[in-house]
């Protein structure tokens, strides 16, 4: 996984609230067998009309916010389905930091394990954040101090210390659950004995 | 200390506790589909691992199998590759697979109880959010992503932090031609599709009791759209009757040590919940979903909402998006909505009492004649059940078409789908903008709401029909 430490750029704002993961990213599109190819059909509806032209009006089809990094949404963005093809089209597009006030739960695990920064904030700032974005003006966003630098002004925002941990540095958490073998094995014998019939053997 | 049922299943499953709380969860059952596998199958051949426990996982093709005569394969190019790939990888990771002519296949979370591999106390996931649905059997059941697919195959755990506890008690009777579906609509537009985000929620009281364990997969599965991972129910003597002698269930000595172990699967009475709300069972109506949420809920006597009465900003930009999406006139009665398709299936509502409710109502009578309906059973055994009671029959006498078995236009990855702005009937379990085709517009119904839309031609309550 790539790491994630700061980034700045000029954010793209969305505001819309309930933003589902179908409206992500299309079930057309979940055919693939690859995590990579899905930004050009990142938010697909709302992006191209039925003769898959650009739909001017959509902002991530508007110069600068087609290069945005950062994309500031309404409340519960992500519901829905649980396709990691969201995160992946996000990613790809070149979106590696969302900022909402709420996200659905398996949308918001997904983001870290694709090195993608959710930002939690309360609806305030995000009114404030999203005027940064239509006056087309850069803000800051650093993981390791949790804070978002604006103007001359910055908010602190809150991560999971593991979830933190684990996107500066990039890890891969297969690996490190896999340096608990012992302690899985422990428990598989445990429960052969306590519960035999999960093992169906 | 007194603890919930949720909790009594977490602390079961603990493999590890670190200091920040953050937890390796073991995990009983892992379901999966061809749609989202196949990048964690790629990731295990790029990192040399291999699946640590094959007889745990269960493995199925249902989004995209055509529901139409399969003896003619998959037509589509990039379905047909996700089915073989998930074959394909299924053969050499040592997965068992029910491949698409098996009598057995179906959608993922109606084969894992049809099979008994779904059981009480257990820790089950799946690529899909809809694996709430085994939450029916008072098992901790919840969807991932396809990153955590890899890391369950890889390891049989997850990285979990615990949710909170919240408890919804639905309390008397139903009234005639009501059902569970409606009850969980009901639930949804109460508390909101953010309103369960960050808890498990434990369904209780005597209507819940009362249910059949078909009837409680409905309204675990759609916990989800109240933004809830998991949903759950205490199992009872009905779960217990229901595995009893399914193929995958405990057999002999161990059926006998399951069930004691079942037996112990109660939330103590003076454990603690989070959040707790009550609904009166006598008080819910038949409803529809009128917007492009499952939030957007009113009762079929209701009428459609007026963006100009809501003070709210995000919520009439909101509402005025839906009805310009959903073609619909604010304040128009719920009756006034003209139908032209009909869906009856999906993960909520394709097993077979859903199929004998819309068929009870069907008997006898035509659809009307603009309205295109179709049946998809939820597996080929629910297919088979329904064709030995005459059901099948019934549906394409009325003017159904009788399909084979698979997700299909719940989220209209095969053929199956909504052509732009047509409007359609439907038991499954999201209304999303293009959730069944571009454009295409969803009222999520019961099934016998549904029976009723295509004989009325537009959006109808069941209890006219109702002997």
């Amino acid at each position: 996984m790539k790491k994630f430490n700061s980034l700045k750029g000029i954010p793209a704002y969305l505001p819309i609230v309930n933003i589902d993961t179908d409206m992500i990213i299309p079930k057309q599109f979940l055919k693939t067998i690859k995590r990579t190819g899905l930004g050009k059909n990142l938010f697909f509806e709302m992006r191209y009309d039925n003769q898959g032209k650009e739909i001017g009006d959509f902002v991530l089809n508007q110069n600068p916010y087609n290069n945005s990094k950062i994309l500031i949404t309404g409340k519960n963005f992500g519901c829905g389905s649980s396709r990691e093809h969201a995160p992946w089209a996000l990613l790809d597009f070149g979106i590696t930091c969302v900022i909402s006030s709420s996200y659905a739960d398996i949308f918001f695990s997904n983001c870290f394990k694709n090195g993608i920064l959710p930002i939690i904030l309360e609806e305030e700032k995000i009114k404030e954040l999203s005027e940064y974005a239509n006056r087309k003006e850069e803000i800051s966003v650093d993981l390791n101090e949790e804070k978002i630098v604006y103007g001359n002004n910055e908010i602190k925002f809150q991560v999971d210390p593991f979830k933190k941990k684990c996107l500066l540095e990039g890890l891969d958490d297969i690996a490190l659950s896999l340096k608990k073998s012992d302690k899985i094995e422990n428990f598989e014998s445990s429960l052969k004995n306590k519960k035999p019939w999960i093992f169906n053997d | 200390m007194s603890t919930t049922l949720y909790d009594k299943i977490w602390n079961d499953h603990l493999v590890d506790q670190q200091d920040d709380g953050t937890a390796l969860l073991f995990v009983d059952r892992h379901l999966v589909h061809e749609v989202t596998s196949p990048q964690a199958f790629e990731g295990l051949r790029n990192t040399n691992r291999k699946v640590r426990r094959p007889n745990l996982t269960l493995a199925v093709a249902d989004h995209n199998v055509p529901t139409t005569d399969r003896t003619k394969g998959i037509a589509d190019e990039e379905s047909k590759i996700q089915v073989d790939t998930l074959e394909a990888n299924c053969k050499e990771f040592g997965i068992q697979l029910f491949g698409m002519n098996d009598k057995r296949q179906g959608i993922v979370h109606i084969i894992g109880p049809e099979q008994g591999f779904t059981q009480p106390g257990t820790v089950i996931v799946c690529g899909d959010s809809h694996t709430a649905t085994h939450g029916a059997f008072g098992s901790l059941a919840f969807g991932i992503g396809t990153s955590e697919v890899e890391h369950v195959l890889a390891t049989q755990t997850l990285v979990q932090k615990k949710a909170k506890n919240f408890r919804i008690n639905v309390n008397g009777q139903l009234p005639l031609g009501v059902t569970s579906k409606d009850v969980i609509l009901q639930i949804i537009g109460k508390i909101g599709t953010a309103g369960g985000t960050g808890s498990v929620i434990e369904y209780s009281g005597d209507l819940i009791r009362s249910l059949s364990v078909e009837q409680r997969m409905t309204i675990c599965n759609m916990t989800i759209e109240g933004g809830a991972r998991a949903g759950l129910i205490e199992p009872d003597e009905k779960i217990f009757n229901y595995l009893k002698g399914k193929p995958m269930s405990p057999k002999g000595d161990n059926w006998e040590k399951a069930l004691d172990y079942w037996n112990t699967l109660k939330t103590d009475t003076d454990a603690n919940f989070d959040q707790e709300i009550n609904l009166k069972a006598n008080e819910i109506l038949p409803m529809i979903t009128w917007g492009t949420s499952p939030q957007d809920v009113i009762t079929i006597d209701g009428k459609v909402p007026n963006p100009q009465s809501e003070n709210d900003e995000d919520k009439k930009n909101s509402i005025e998006r839906s009805l310009k999406y959903m073609g619909l006139r604010p304040d128009m009665a719920a009756k006034d909505i003209k139908i032209d398709k009909v869906f009856i299936g999906s993960c909520t509502n394709g097993r077979i009492e859903d199929l004998r409710e819309a068929a009870k109502i069907l008997k006898n009578k035509k659809i009307s004649s603009h309205v295109n309906a179709m049946v998809v059973p939820g597996s080929g055994l629910v297919k088979e059940q329904a064709e030995q009671e005459g059901l099948d029959k019934i549906f394409v006498e009325s003017g159904f078409e009788w399909r084979e078995p698979g997700c299909s236009m719940c989220l209209a990855m095969n053929a199956d789908k909504l052509k732009p702005e047509e409007r359609c009937a439907s038991t499954s379990n999201r209304n999303f903008e293009g959730r069944q085709g571009r454009g295409g517009r969803t009222h999520l119904v019961s099934p016998g709401m549904a029976a009723a839309a295509a004989i009325s031609g537009s959006l109808d309550d069941v209890r006219k029909y109702q002997n």
